[in-house]
Parts: structure tokens; sequence; C-alpha cells
């Protein structure tokens, strides 16, 4: 098998002595325009992976803010086919991988089949679930496969290594370790065992490891950074938008403190 | 058969971090509900503490009127005042053999949060009930004896601000919390195993009503009646009589005002097929899969999904589903406190106004069975308020 597309572009910002930066905010948000206005500065600030979610109105595995978000993509009705429309006339200008991150349902009813195939046309590399574990995943796993885009695990502190091994034995593209037991949304500190559980899930995974959900700054590394491939800040940036009207310098002190 | 499906319908779609307390439940369920200690407890706690068997009542009255025999198997009857209370002495007992100190809920009518405040207060657990915004306002009385029985009560203000938004809640704190806590799910909803196990607690209606309607007349009945909201009620009463095909089952959802394009919860008759709060079921969504808002009078009913088992049944033939309007469940909820002096509940209401549907149409000799999920006092509130709209 080649090697993913997401594997490499982590791989690459590894090799220049820093964690992949993965930027997440969903379609649409905060305006449709304003949106892809943001994608391309999030490209051109040095983004290695760029997550556009998508957005699901009842989303159990977000918190707040990034309810809210999605919740306001909802009302200026983006829905999946306008991203994945607009995606592939935009892709050829973005050079950082995407990764579409949402729920089963809004995916289900596109077709599963016809999202790995428009996804996949759309220059999608990979795509996260929220809400689909590893024992459903297989038949969607597949499909995607089939088109070249990776279905993204999401692991967390209390995985067990069986299942960890588990779903070792499927991955492709990168794994999303969740760094809490909770939703997404910013934390002021990690908790203490997570140093551990990342140690084992390095051990486990052949393939890259990020890190998200509550970061929002570089300093919350500290003691894992020998462990972590990647960070996903999606929360964080939702405010930083909120607060400043653009991105900005939100990925400076990622890249630049590395 | 897929594990946790009921045909094409169930399964566990939920976040990973969510799966190893599903595990954990799972096995629970096998290894300490199914031994004989356990269903010896539960047992004694339904008789003593919750007044099972629930009576089986013949509606003289109304018999007559309607040309056919009615019958109500009492669940208003239990303590607390609902069908609600079968599956959360169930569940927190479960709980506290899991060693789980706390109990998380949700609830939009109310009933199931009363319901599972009290059986954390008799099995000395702590209880926390989220409820949307919106349902704390229609439910003032039922917040009020929640907070009484101890629980802290949680309003939920994102969403539609109704039950489905409290699931998502519920769901998220449980997340955070599950080495402590049990997720008392209120309906047979929900990731596998909650349909499963909601259904084995609640399932006690069906196998009582079976006896009892069998000792009274001597045979089974022709039709057996349930409101459908998430639809436990419904699945207790049913899975008795699922083998029994000569027996018609019916589902009663809530089509709101039953105006076209009205946003109702009628999602067995409108809905199509989804995922939605762990569970491939039916749903009211939009052909993009986001999930409508739903509208129903009786707020235990006012919920966009459905539990799998009942998509089952319907896709088998086995159960039929119809709707019934805020306006016909009003009419029917007047008419069993004039012609039986009992107020039923505003979703048992819909159950009701099927049965009364059926005037004429049933030989004498014909027998209906409806599962009295739950009493009207809750409502009285909604009511006051309908009759005045409807007055003035």
């Amino acid at each position: 098998m080649s090697t993913s597309y997401l594997t490499e572009k982590i791989t690459k910002a590894l090799a220049q002595g820093r964690k992949a930066v993965m930027p997440y905010l969903p379609a649409g948000y905060p305006t449709k325009e304003a949106f892809w206005k943001h994608i391309d500065d999030l490209d051109a600030a040095g983004a290695d992976i760029i997550e556009i979610g998508v957005p699901f109105s009842d989303p159990v595995a977000d918190g707040p803010v990034v309810e809210q978000a999605a919740l306001c993509c909802l009302e200026q009705n983006v829905n999946l086919a306008w991203i994945l429309e607009e995606l592939h006339r935009r892709r050829p200008t973005i050079q950082a991988g995407i990764v579409l991150m949402g729920y089963m349902n809004p995916f289900l009813q596109y077709g599963m089949d016809k999202l790995a195939r428009d996804a996949a046309r759309a220059g999608v590399n990979g795509l996260i679930i929220a809400d689909l574990p590893l024992e459903e995943s297989n038949g969607p796993r597949k499909l995607l496969q089939e088109h070249g885009v990776d279905l993204i695990p999401l692991v967390g502190l209390n995985s067990s290594p069986e299942r960890l091994r588990a779903h070792a034995e499927e991955a492709t593209g990168f794994v999303y370790f969740v760094s809490v037991m909770g939703t997404t949304g910013v934390r002021e500190a990690l908790p203490e065992q997570l140093q551990d559980a990342l140690t084992q899930a390095k051990q486990i995974f052949p393939i890259p490891l990020a890190l998200g959900f509550g970061l929002h700054a570089p300093s919350q590394l500290q003691g894992v950074e020998s462990v972590v491939d990647g960070v996903v800040m999606g929360s964080a940036l939702i405010r930083h938008i909120d607060s400043t009207g653009s991105v900005g310098s939100f990925l400076a002190p990622w890249i630049d403190s590395q | 058969m897929k594990k946790g499906y009921f045909g094409d319908f169930g399964g566990r779609f939920a976040p990973e971090l969510l799966m190893p307390p599903l595990l954990e439940l799972e096995e629970a369920m096998a290894r300490i509900m199914a031994g004989e200690p356990f269903q010896r407890e539960l047992a004694d706690l339904l008789t003593h503490f919750v007044g099972r068997p629930t009576a089986l009542y013949h509606c003289a009255n109304l018999s007559r009127e309607l040309g056919f025999g009615l019958w109500l198997k009492r669940e208003d009857l239990a303590h607390t005042g609902a069908h609600k209370i079968n599956n959360t002495v169930g569940q927190a007992l479960l709980a506290k053999h899991m060693g789980k100190t706390r109990l998380v809920a949700e609830t939009g009518a109310g009933q199931h949060g009363v319901a599972t405040a009290t059986a954390a207060a008799l099995l000395g657990l702590e209880c926390i009930v989220y409820m949307g915004a919106e349902d704390v306002v229609r439910q003032a009385h039922n917040v009020q004896r929640m907070e009484l029985l101890g629980a802290t009560v949680r309003p939920v203000d994102s969403g539609s601000r109704t039950l489905k938004d409290a699931i998502n809640a519920a769901m998220r704190h449980w997340i955070a919390e599950q080495g402590t806590t049990h997720y008392c799910l209120g309906s047979a909803v929900g990731p596998h195993p909650f349909p499963l196990l909601v259904r084995e607690l609640q399932a006690v209606i069906g196998r009582e009503a079976l006896d009892q309607i069998q000792a009274r007349i001597g045979v089974l009945p022709d039709q057996v009646v349930a409101c459908v909201g998430g639809g436990s009620n419904a699945i207790g009463m049913f899975h008795a009589f699922v083998p029994h095909a000569q027996v018609a089952l019916i589902g009663v959802e809530a089509a709101g005002d039953g105006s076209p394009g009205c946003c109702h919860s009628a999602t067995l008759s409108t809905g199509t097929t989804g995922v939605l709060h762990g569970t491939m079921t039916k749903l009211l969504q939009t052909v993009e899969g986001q999930i409508l808002a739903s509208h129903s009078l009786a707020p235990g009913l006012d919920y966009p999904g459905v539990g799998p088992e009942h998509a089952h049944l319907q896709a088998l033939g086995r159960a039929q589903y119809v709707c019934v309007t805020d306006d016909q469940a009003l009419a029917a909820f007047m008419r069993l406190a004039r012609t039986e002096g009992i107020l039923p509940a505003l979703e048992s209401s819909h159950a009701l106004a099927y049965a009364l549907k059926l005037t004429g149409t049933l030989p004498q000799t014909a027998n209906v069975v409806i599962c009295l999920s739950g009493r009207g006092d809750k409502d009285l509130e909604i009511v006051r308020q309908e009759l005045l709209k409807r007055e003035g």
C-alpha cells in the first residue's frame, strides 16, 4: 500500500523538527465566504493538515464552542454537497492535507459510496467520524480506502491496549488521540495520565499520532512532546476568529515555538 | 444478525470514548442482571416499592360507548405515576451492583427524571438530570419533584431546548464521568445495549398484561396499543405479545397539530432511516441528515427518533404505527376523565385516541388493551392552557 498523503504531511513536519499543525474549522464558519478565506490563510500560515468540520445538528462529542459554530453554519445552509463542490474548485491552490470531520448521519444520508467518490474527487485525504467506533467502521473504511481516503480513528485515555491494537490493524493516515475524557473545548490543564496513555498508544500504532481536544497553547505539550506527532486545535481557533475576525497569527506559536 | 441489531436497526454509533462504558454495561447485563440474585432483588423492589403488578382495568363505561371491550394496563398506578419507574429501578440497581455512585439522566416530560431521582434516592446514588430548557418550563411541577428527591436538574439551552438536546448533554456528561457514573437512559433508544436493556426492564408490562387478560377473559386480545415517542412503554407492552401473531400491535405516534409541514413527532410514520444518539433507526431529518425539531402536546412524545426495535417491528410488518393529533389526544384525555374517572398522561392519551377512532369498527367480542403509560396530573397546566386556547 502506498503511503498515505496525511502520513507524508506529518512526516514532513517532523522532519523539519516540529509537530504537524492541524487546525479545525467548521465549514462555513463564520460565513461561507469568510470560511474559505480562513482556510487559505491557515494554509498560507503553514497548516500541515486542515480539518474541515461538517456541521451536524446534534454533535454529542463536541463542547459548546464547536456546537454553536456548527449551528451557525447550519443556519447558512452549509451542507456536504456544498463543501465538496467548493473544495473541488479550490483544492488545487491548497497545500495542506484535507480531512473532513463530522458525524455519521450527514455522511450516511449523502451515501457512503458517493461520499468516498466525491471526497476523493474533491481532494479530501481523510475522514474523521466522531460517532463511528471500530465495531461499525469496516464498511465505510473499505469504501473510503478504495478511493484513497483514510478513515482516521479516534482513541482516548480509556482505550484499552486490546482496542488500540485492533484499531492499529486497520488505521491509515494518522490516529487522533483525544486528550481529555470529555468533549471538545479548551482546557487549562491536560490530564495527568495523558503521558502514559500516549506512550502506550505510540508503541502500538505504526502511524503518526495527533493530539486533539482542549489544546490552546504549545506549553500544554510539556511532557508529551516526544510522543505526539501532530496537534489539532478547534475551539481555540474559533474563539480566536470570534475575537479578531481573522486567522491572523493563530498558528504562529505552534509553528515557531517548536 | 449483527450484534446489537434488530434486523437493520440498532447498533452502536457512539464516540470511541463511550465504547468502554458501553461494553462494561453489556458485560454487566450478562454477568449481573441475568443472575438469580439480581432478578430476585429486582422482583422484590417491583412488588413492594413500585407496586407491581399494576392493574388491568376493564373500562366498562367506555366499552359500552365504543362497542368493544377496552382495557387499560394501568402503569399510571405504578410508583411515581408512570411506567418509567420499571426501567429506572432496574438500571439503578444494576448501576449499584456495578459499583457506580451516580446516575445521570435526561428527561422530556419529567417523568423519567422523577423516576430516576426516585430510584437514586432509594438506592443511595447521586442523581443529575438534564432537561431541555423549554421542558423545564412546561414541566415545572416535575422539576420540583426531582429536586425534592435530591436530584440536581440541569436545564439545557442548546439546540431546540427539548429532549434530544437533553440526551446530547447527558451523553456528554457520561463521556466525562464514566468511571463513577451510569447513564440511566430513559427510553429504548441509544447505542447497544440500551434498547435491549430498557426493553428487558419494561417487558414486565406486557408479561403481566398477557397473563391478566387471559385470566380475565380466557383469550388473547385482538389489539394491543401503546403510544410511541422513544417507545419504551410500547416495546415493554408489545414484547410478550410479539410471538402471538393473532394479536395486532399498534404503536401510536404524535402528529402534532396535524397540518402538512407541521413539525411533529411521528418518526415511524413519516421519518427516514439514519443515525441519532448512537443508534440506526427512523428519524425526522432533512435529506442532508440534519435532525429536525419535533413537536407534540405530550412532552414525552416530543422526540425526533424512535427505539430501533420499533423500526424493526415496522419493517417486519409485525407492528403497525399510526398517528394521532394533539386535538385528538386532548379529546381522549377529556373523555377518559369523564367516563372512567381516570386522568391519563397526554402521551397515553394518544394511544387512547386511536382506540376511540375504532368506535363501531370492531365486533362486540373484540378486546383492545391499551398501555396507559402514565397519569395526567403532570399535564394539568398544558391541558388548562389548551382548553383556554380553544375556548378563546
